[in-house]
């Protein structure tokens, strides 16, 4: 054998893979996020892109420090603590002060993805759960609302103008419609978290997942379908269906969280029929929370509920299997029937 | 009738270095050609020359041995050795090694036929059998036995064109030079099994190809030609079944389950050759290619030259390569001694650089993607096999149809993690071969 053959490779087919990898996913992410940022700055200041930077950095702090302590490989590379990172503060007000929003951070990546076993072994999505947590520890500081175009504060946010978001208690359970037009809704002119207000933009960063191929279409249409449908079908107090529904469907975190937070990868179903299910349940849930639940916004606990049911949806919802037709199926049915008739004999 | 097939993926073609090159002989024939008496699914052939004798090309010098196909020399001279020698598909294998004389002198039995018109079907199938011809398209089954399971019992003859590995096109250049003799045995084998029809296949990524058969099909010809969507594994045989006839495999299942039976050109041009030449199969068209090999062609090549002599013909390597694959870079077969030759079914020796085969990447993490569920054309869950795999539970990875899988590399290919889940289903899979055999010695020990 000459030397040259000693230098080829020896390995299992195929021999190439795609150029896409898990830190190219991520960076499409993060770059489809951009849009929803910068309505974000626009309507509440440079608060919220520094609330967000810190998130990301606490994220990434927390996940080094981590795997450091448990000399575990560092992944921060793959850039998901940093989706956490921008997706955690997108869901928080932008009066929060950072040291709460870092808390979050923390139960994010340690408790909730680290403690699992890192990326991919998580069974809730890290922000929302973040989320959750902070719901339950600053529910006061969690549903204050800044008024867009009056920037809050750069240091102390303590003295920002607030308001109501359109998802107010009395808005949802009462069935009034909030001051708030439907344009403003739609380019997000509305309190409300950081990065949830710009419904077009972040259907522009949705897009832009579709089209490069990282998530797939049938989560967000399932989901923000579902919400439609039911809404339309039950307006409250006596509303026009459309505009009830038009203002149910770009009200609230519906768009961050069917293409942003609903399609996280880790915590969602794999197959296609699985997503529909999982969309359809996760706007099911919005909606009955929205409707009967004691919080103004479902979308978050819709998700975090849906999030638990994957494996299920998973093992349920397997594809079709090749070749097999329902003969073919009552066949072997009838020839494993025959086979223990046999053994029993 | 179009019909899809789900799943599949997109890899990047590459093509173009070859696909406008028209195949050439070899420019200096090997001086040495190693036949395996193995090139076909089934038991190796019985050498029938021994260490001296003189050859001529297309004598018969390996006869069935069971399921097979006989094997012919591809140069005339003198047998120099009957050996084990490396084989292509790993370890050795009894070997014909015939020194070249390049005089070429053609075996007395290659004989041209005139009244191929009067040749009943069992003739036609006889003539094959005795040509020694396989499929081409990699797997190599045997076609006369092929041929004779298939009558009566098939209504419906598909020849794959699609070739959609990347980097091939000797099956491309072979549609475009020699399109009458792809033709021409697909009337052959629609005569051999009593039928009217036949479609083929190709890929839309060689609209000249489709174009050029259908200039040259003569009207009530009985062939259709399909123009087929570039995606792998489109020609993978379940896969470009389903696509033209709608039609599943069943599960552990053969074409003729669904009466459908399927040939490759390259087959078909042979089986043309065969029977109007009396030629048997002894040279086929190889595509040499891949980013470390200096002069990328086509060329036809006798069957046994040795891949560094091939590798020779295109110019030698121009980086070291990383990988030397026969076949593309799906399911190619990776080489690590040169002396071995190419076979029946060698489409392609593929020389891939560092850069192409992307192998520095270590496995990741699974990240639930489900990219991997979406690319399987076997509506298979790769994710779900490989998770019970590293927890080595076969029973569950079989419950998740893991038998099914025809190791296309898709979820492979466009895993973001990188994780090598063909091996890990080719290791699965053979482990619950074991477990099944061991049941199978139990139920035979308590009857």
């Amino acid at each position: 054998m000459s030397e040259q053959n000693k230098l080829l490779g020896v390995a299992s087919s195929p021999h190439v893979s795609s150029p896409t990898g898990t830190r190219s996913l991520m960076l499409d992410v993060l770059i489809a996020l951009v849009p929803a940022m910068c309505a974000a700055v626009f309507f509440f200041g440079p608060r919220a892109l520094i609330a967000t930077v810190i998130s990301v950095a606490a994220c990434e702090i927390f996940e080094f420090g981590y795997r450091k302590l448990l000399h575990k490989t560092q992944t921060n590379g793959d850039l998901s603590a940093a989706v956490t990172g921008v997706l955690l503060a997108f869901v928080c007000p932008v009066t929060l002060p950072y040291w709460t929003l870092v808390i979050g951070d923390f139960f994010a990546i340690v408790v909730v993805k680290q403690l699992f076993g890192g990326l991919g072994k998580n069974f809730l999505n890290p922000a929302l759960a973040g989320r959750a947590f902070l719901m339950l520890s600053y529910p006061v500081a969690m549903t204050t609302w800044a008024v867009p175009g009056e920037w809050a504060g750069l240091v102390s946010a303590s003295d920002a103008v607030t308001g109501a978001t359109p998802l107010s208690v009395d808005f949802m359970h009462s069935g009034i419609l909030p001051d708030a037009t439907l344009q403003d809704m739609l380019v997000g002119n509305i309190g409300g978290c950081i990065g949830e207000v710009s419904a077009i933009l972040l259907l522009v960063g949705g897009i832009y997942l579709i089209a490069r191929g990282v998530i797939r279409i049938q989560v967000p249409v399932a989901f923000i379908g579902t919400v439609a449908v039911l809404t339309f079908l039950f307006p409250q107090g006596g509303n026009d269906r459309l505009t009830w529904m038009l203002y149910e469907v770009l009200g609230g975190g519906l768009f961050l969280g069917a293409f942003f937070m609903a399609t996280d990868y880790v915590t969602s179903p794999t197959s296609s029929v699985g997503e529909v299910v999982y969309g359809i349940g996760c706007g099911l849930l919005t909606v009955f929370i929205r409707y009967f639940g004691g919080y103004p916004e479902g979308v978050s606990y819709a998700i975090l509920i849906m999030n638990v049911c994957v494996w299920f949806i998973d093992q349920v919802c397997k594809p079709a299997r090749f070749g097999m037709t329902k003969e073919l199926k009552e066949k072997q049915k009838a020839a494993k029937k025959a086979a223990k008739e046999g053994s029993a004999s | 009738m179009s019909h899809k097939f789900y799943g599949g993926v997109h890899p990047a073609e590459h093509k173009e270095a070859t696909e406008r090159k028209p195949v050439i002989p070899l420019e200096e024939a090997p001086a040495q050609v190693v036949i395996p008496m193995s090139m076909h699914v089934g038991a190796p052939c019985k050498p029938l020359v021994s260490e001296g004798d003189q050859v001529t090309v297309g004598q018969k010098i390996g006869e069935i041995a069971g399921l097979g196909a006989p094997i012919h020399a591809s140069v005339s001279g003198k047998v120099v050795a009957v050996e084990p020698r490396p084989h292509p598909g790993g370890g050795k294998m009894m070997s014909v090694v015939i020194e070249n004389d390049f005089q070429d002198t053609p075996c007395d039995t290659i004989r041209h036929r005139d009244n191929v018109d009067a040749l009943t079907p069992q003739e036609i199938i006889d003539i094959v059998k005795e040509a020694g011809i396989t499929g081409m398209g990699g797997a190599g089954f045997p076609t006369h036995v092929k041929l004779s399971g298939a009558v009566g019992k098939v209504d419906t003859i598909l020849i794959n064109g699609a070739e959609c590995e990347p980097y091939i096109t000797a099956d491309h250049r072979l549609m475009l030079e020699r399109g009458e003799a792809v033709l021409g045995g697909v009337g052959f084998i629609m005569k051999a099994l009593g039928l009217q029809e036949a479609t083929i296949g190709i890929e839309g990524n060689k609209l000249d190809a489709v174009e050029h058969l259908k200039s040259l099909l003569p009207a009530g010809s009985g062939i259709h030609i399909e123009t087929l969507k570039t995606r792998y594994p489109q020609g993978a045989e379940k896969q470009l079944i389903q696509r033209i006839t709608g039609r599943q495999v069943p599960p552990g299942g053969l074409p003729a389950d669904v009466k459908v039976t399927v040939f490759n050109v390259a087959t078909a041009s042979a089986i043309y050759d065969a029977v109007t030449e009396g030629k048997p199969l002894t040279h086929r068209n190889v595509t040499l290619t891949g980013g470390a090999m200096a002069r990328p062609l086509n060329v036809n090549a006798p069957i046994g030259t040795p891949i560094e002599h091939l590798v020779k013909m295109a110019g030698g390597f121009q980086t070291q390569p990383q990988r030397l694959l026969m076949g593309g870079p799906m399911m190619g077969n990776p080489q690590y001694d040169l002396t071995a030759p190419m076979m029946k079914g060698t489409n392609c020796i593929l020389a891939l650089t560092d850069a192409e085969a992307a192998i520095q990447d270590t496995e990741q993490t699974c990240i639930r993607c489900g990219k991997c569920v979406n690319a399987c054309p076997m509506h298979l869950m790769p994710l779900y096999m490989r998770l019970f795999s590293t927890k080595r539970d076969w029973e569950k990875v079989e419950s998740y149809n893991v038998m099914d899988c025809i190791e296309c590399g898709s979820c492979n290919y466009i895993c973001p993690a990188r994780i090598h889940l063909v091996q890990t289903f080719r290791m699965a899979k053979f482990e619950i071969r074991g477990l099944q055999a061991k049941q199978k010695a139990k139920e035979a020990a308590n009857a």
